[in-house]
Order: structure tokens, then sequence, then C-alpha cells
């Protein structure tokens, strides 16, 4: 019997939650930036003719999608993924240890 | 013919170069809808995992383009941009923040949804509820507001083909000629949406996309140029903004930059939105066709891309502004919604305007198609099976589902033909306060079982109530008509906001108080098909014991 079998999977799976919460602040950021109305709903520094109002949220479309990658691979790594019975990986162990 | 309106400027008459280019991608594209059904082929498409969900493989590209499809439609392309001509940025320009902080809401819940739906082998929102809080009334409360939430949604598709084929010159003044155009469309749709199940708008999303793309770089690089530059653009908006409202002269037309009354309002609307849009059944269903639990998160990091399309769509309203478009229906009155059709046809050469009709035509087909088949799914899982026929076999199943499609789209029929489509995004809006009262249920089930089943279902209760009866209060300015428009005071706070917030926080405080009540009483809870592990379960790990036998014909096909 390998050690993994004796898992309890009504638990949640260990993860490392100090990158988890780095995570969190980056999915958070965006939110709390494009909700907080009043801190862009102005016209000036136009930039190309665009107003601050509508360049500033044009901004947060590339900001987003860069918090977001990196909030992925933050998460893949601080919570590896356990594998439950029945899985490939689990079979292959429970069969080496026999 | 008789009853013929002097030829309004640009629209009387048929563009014939611009139809016929339309009618022939539509051709092309409905040949590709047929052949879809040949696609990554299963063995049989008489089960509703392969009607429904594709057989559960969409890597991360075939997901991007799928949920591309469902995200970006007519809303896109023809109700947002219309409302920033009409109204402006409140009403318009939220669609940017909203489907910006979009990706990580969905970031957070999305993988705990797959990895549990992957274990228990649920196909809808629905599914889930029941399984988790083992109550069935939660369930089909759950699936009752994704069908009829879905239907306005479908609805405002119809109002973006019917815009197009308007400007265009298809159909005239009479009833029949009116709407005749709009019942051959959908003909075709159900067709095909009927023989390939979730195949077929897989296989056109990237014909879609591509048109999409090349219409939108296209419109984006020559029009503005064309009307004298960004900066004439965004004065002409200025301009148009602040004159006395042609409803009310008391207001402005709409808003240029929202001001400190209007904060809530654009604050709630982008995130109202952006809550309710993963709680459709469509939305989920595009989700879970994904092949494995990270899918999701990938797409997330990458599907902004289509935010920054859709904020400069939404600019094309201002830029019909600066253009001087008149958009004025085939009945001689002004109809904002045909805006951007009229934009098209005035601006670029005829041909290109076909393709472009095509681009709206075809961006409102696809999603069409994935929402029927969507509440279609949920109808024939959550109550065909669980109500009415609890022994249905896999074809029997398969075969409600798509008759069931067809019934959706028909009812969605209905809307366009009875609702006031003068501000259709305001349809997407309806819908929206409706999906966001199942989210308590969905949501927070993903991540505790604190609340109790009966209050969460009577927290629904309380907030389809109020959010309809409010929505319902609001009268249209313009036509006096009822469901007029999705915003309204905010209690306490005083501000207005959107109204599906407002009772989604309603919703929320009643679950909660009542959970503390029901827990004190001692009522039975429900039993919990799930545990803490399945959550976080990937494509790997094998599905629960009680659905083997089941389930293996839905991954294999084999009846």
């Amino acid at each position: 019997m390998s050690a993994d079998t004796d898992v309890d999977h009504d638990t949640v799976p260990p993860a490392n939650k100090g990158l988890l919460a780095v995570a969190a602040v980056l999915l958070a950021l965006p939110m709390i930036a494009l909700l907080w109305v009043s801190s862009y709903s102005r016209k000036d520094p136009e930039l190309w003719g665009f107003p601050f109002f509508i360049w500033y949220q044009f901004l947060w479309v590339f900001l987003c999608s860069a918090m977001t990658y990196a909030a992925y691979r933050l998460v893949l790594k601080a919570r590896p993924h356990r594998p439950m019975p029945g899985h490939p990986d689990h079979r292959s162990r429970e069969e080496n240890v026999r | 013919m008789s009853t013929l309106v002097p030829a309004a400027t640009g629209t009387g008459g048929v563009n014939g170069v611009a139809l016929s280019v339309l009618i022939v991608l539509f051709l092309l594209v409905t040949v590709m809808g047929f052949w879809a059904t040949k696609w990554r082929q299963a063995d049989s498409m008489e089960s509703l995992d392969e009607w429904g969900l594709g057989g559960r493989r969409f890597g991360t590209w075939v997901t991007w383009f799928l949920l591309g499809g469902d995200l970006y439609t007519a809303y896109t392309f023809v109700a947002v941009p219309a409302a920033m001509f009409a109204l402006g940025s409140v009403s318009g320009f939220f669609a940017v923040p909203y489907t910006i902080v979009l990706y990580p809401i969905i970031f957070i819940f999305m993988a705990r949804l797959w990895s549990v739906s992957h274990r228990h082998g649920y196909v809808t929102p629905a599914d889930f509820v029941k399984g988790r809080y083992g109550s069935r009334s939660l369930s089909v409360a759950v699936s009752v507001t994704g069908i009829l939430a879905t239907m306005p949604y479908i609805a405002l598709q119809l109002v973006g083909i019917q815009a197009v084929l308007e400007v265009a010159g298809v159909g005239g003044s009479s009833l029949l000629a009116k709407d005749l155009p709009l019942f051959i469309a959908f003909a075709l749709l159900a067709a095909y949406t009927y023989s390939s199940g979730l195949r077929a708008p897989a296989v056109i999303a990237f014909v879609k996309d591509a048109l999409i793309y090349l219409v939108i770089i296209v419109a984006v690089i020559y029009l503005p140029s064309k009307v004298g530059g960004w900066d004439h653009v965004f004065s002409a908006a200025e301009a148009k903004m602040a004159k006395p409202s042609a409803a009310n002269p008391a207001k402005p037309t709409g808003a240029y930059i929202p001001n400190a009354q209007q904060y809530w309002a654009y604050a709630t609307l982008a995130f109202g939105s952006a809550l309710a849009l993963f709680m459709y059944p469509h939305s989920i269903t595009a989700t879970l066709s994904s092949s494995s639990r990270n899918t999701i998160r990938r797409n997330a990091a990458i599907l902004p891309a289509y935010s920054f399309v859709l904020g400069l769509l939404a600019l094309l309203g201002w830029v019909a502004i600066a253009a001087g478009t008149k958009p004025i229906g085939l009945d001689g009155k002004p109809n904002a919604q045909l805006v951007i059709p009229q934009l098209f046809e005035d601006m670029f050469p005829s041909w290109f305007a076909g393709v472009a009709f095509a681009a709206v035509a075809i961006g409102a087909l696809v999603p069409a198609a994935i929402m029927s088949i969507a509440a279609a799914n949920t109808f024939t899982r959550n109550i065909y099976r669980d109500l009415i026929k609890p022994d249905a076999t896999h074809a029997q199943e398969a075969k409600v589902g798509k008759l069931v499609s067809l019934l959706v789209k028909a009812f969605a029929l209905i809307f366009v033909l009875t609702l006031d489509k003068q501000n259709a995004i305001n349809f997407q809006l309806l819908g929206g306060i409706w999906i966001l009262q199942t989210f308590p249920a969905i949501v927070a089930g993903l991540y505790t079982r604190w609340f109790h089943r009966w209050a969460l279902l009577a927290g629904w209760a309380v907030g389809m109530l109020y959010g309809t009866i409010t929505a319902y209060k609001v009268i249209n300015p313009a036509t006096k008509g009822h469901f007029g428009g999705s915003l309204d005071m905010i209690p306490v706070i005083g501000k207005m906001g959107y109204i599906g917030m407002t009772a989604f926080v309603i919703n929320l405080v009643i679950a909660a108080i009542l959970t503390v009540l029901f827990n004190a009483l001692k009522v039975d809870s429900g039993k919990d098909e799930t545990i803490r592990g399945d959550y976080f379960a990937d494509a790997d790990d094998p599905r629960v014991e009680k659905n083997v036998s089941m389930d293996a014909h839905l991954t294999t096909g084999t009846p």
C-alpha cells in the first residue's frame, strides 16, 4: 500500500498559502481598479485623441490579461494536483509498490 | 407596397452587391454547419454528451473560439454600439469593464465547477446544484431560470440579424415581408443545430471570428480617418451627449464620461453583468466541453483579446455620430439598432459592406445556436429526466433536447416580435437580472455547504420577484412601455444602479438569514454527494463509481 491510497480525499489538497494569496491579489486588482469608477472618469490626460476614461480602460485589458496569466502560473505551482484513486499515476505507483 | 415611405436616405432600396455577398457567405456557413457533424466524429450523435458537449474533448483553442462565440455576439456588434450612439458611455461602454473583470471572476470559480462536473458527470449547473444540496426543487429553480434568462438573450441575436437584413434592404413595410427574412434565417439555424449539435457552432466559430477580425481591423483603421480622426469622433460624441434629450428636454441626451451620479450605475452594470454571464447555461456548456480543469484558466488569460475588440466596436457607435449616420428603418422611423449596419453601408464599398453584414449575421447565429442547445440540455436533464421521465434512454434524451432547442428559439422569436427593440441591450440586462439569482446557489455551493438549501431557494424566489417587478416598473421614456431599462434606485445607497445587482444582494441576505434560522430549527439540509477532493479533480481522475455504468455510454457514444 502506498502512502497516497490512505489519503482522505474529503479534504482540500495541500497548497502553498503564500502563493495563493499573491494570486488572489493579482486577480482582485483589476476588479478594484475598474469598479472604482471615480478614479478614472476624467477626460484628461488624453492619449492620441482618446480621453483618459477610454484609454485607461483599454490599458486594463492588457494588465488584466497579464495578471490573470501570472495568477494561472502561480496557482499551478501553489497546489500540485493530487491524484485520486483510479488516476493513471496513482495506479502505476500502486503497482510499483506491489 | 402601396404604403411605401418616401425613400429614407441610404436605407431605401436593396443593396444588390452587399446582399449577394451576404447570401453567399451565409450559405457557405450553412454548408459548413452540416459538414460539422463529421468533424472529430463520435460513433453516434444519439447521446446528450455528444450532441450537447461535443464529447467533452475541446482543447484550449477550440474552447477559446467557442467561448468567444457566445461572449461576442449581436450584443457586441449591434446592441452596445447602438447604446453608445443613442445614450453614451453609461449605457454602452460599461461593457468594456464588464468583459475585463469577467476573467478574474471565472478564473476563480470555473476550475472548481469543471472538476466537480467531471467527477460526477454534470452537464448543467442544475445537475451540480442537485448533487450538492440533494434538492430537486433548487435544481428545477436553477434550470427554469436558465431557460427563461436565455430567451431574451437569443432574442437580442435575432434583433441583430434583423438589423442587418433591414439595412441590406430585405423586407418591406407589410407585416409578412418585414419578418420573412428573419424566419428564413432561423429555419436554417434551427436545421443545422438540430443535426450537428454543438459541433456546428464550434466549426462556424472559426469562420465567424475570422470575418469579425477582418471587419474590425478594417473598420477601426479606415472609418475614423474617413470621418476626420478620433479627435473629431470624441468631440462629436461629447457635443451630442450634452444636447438636451429628445424624450425629456430637461436632461442631456446621454453620458460622454460618467458623472458622480452615475458611478454606481456604471460599476454595478459592469460587475453585475460579469457575475451573471457565467451563470447562463450556454457559458457553462462551453466551459464544461473543455478537455481539462486548467483549459478554462488558460483561456481566462487569453480571452481579454476579445474585450479589446469589444471596446473598439463600442466606439464605432461614436464614429457613427461623427459620420452623421442616420439609422432609419424600412418603416421610416429612426431605430438606433440599425446604426452599425447603416454605418457600414454608408462608408464601405458595397462588396465589403456585404462581408461586414455577414460577419454581424453569422456573429449572431453562432451564439443563438449555442444558447438554444444549452437551454435544451438543461431542460432535458433537469426537467424531462428528473420530473417527467426518469427512465428515459439516451436516444430519447437527445431527441427531446433537439426539440426543446427548437422551442426555445420559437419563444425567443416571440420576444423579438412583442418587446421594444429600440434598446436591445436591455434584453441582455433583463436576462442578467434573472440569471444572477442563481449565482448564490451555484457559486457559494462550489466553496461551502454552509447555506441551507431552502434558504437558497427562498433567496432565489425573492430575488426573482424583486428583480422582475422592479424591471417591469421601469418605463421607457420614448415608448412609455414597461421593461424600459435596467437601472433603478438602490435602496440605502440612494443612487441609480443595476436592478440585477440589488436583487442579488437581497437574495444573498435572505439566504444567509434563513440559513441561520433553518439550522437552528434543525431542518434537514439534504444529502451532499460530493467530497472536498472532487473540486480539485483533473481529466485523468476517474468519475465517481455510481455514475460509471451510465457514463460509459456518454463518453464512448455507444447506445
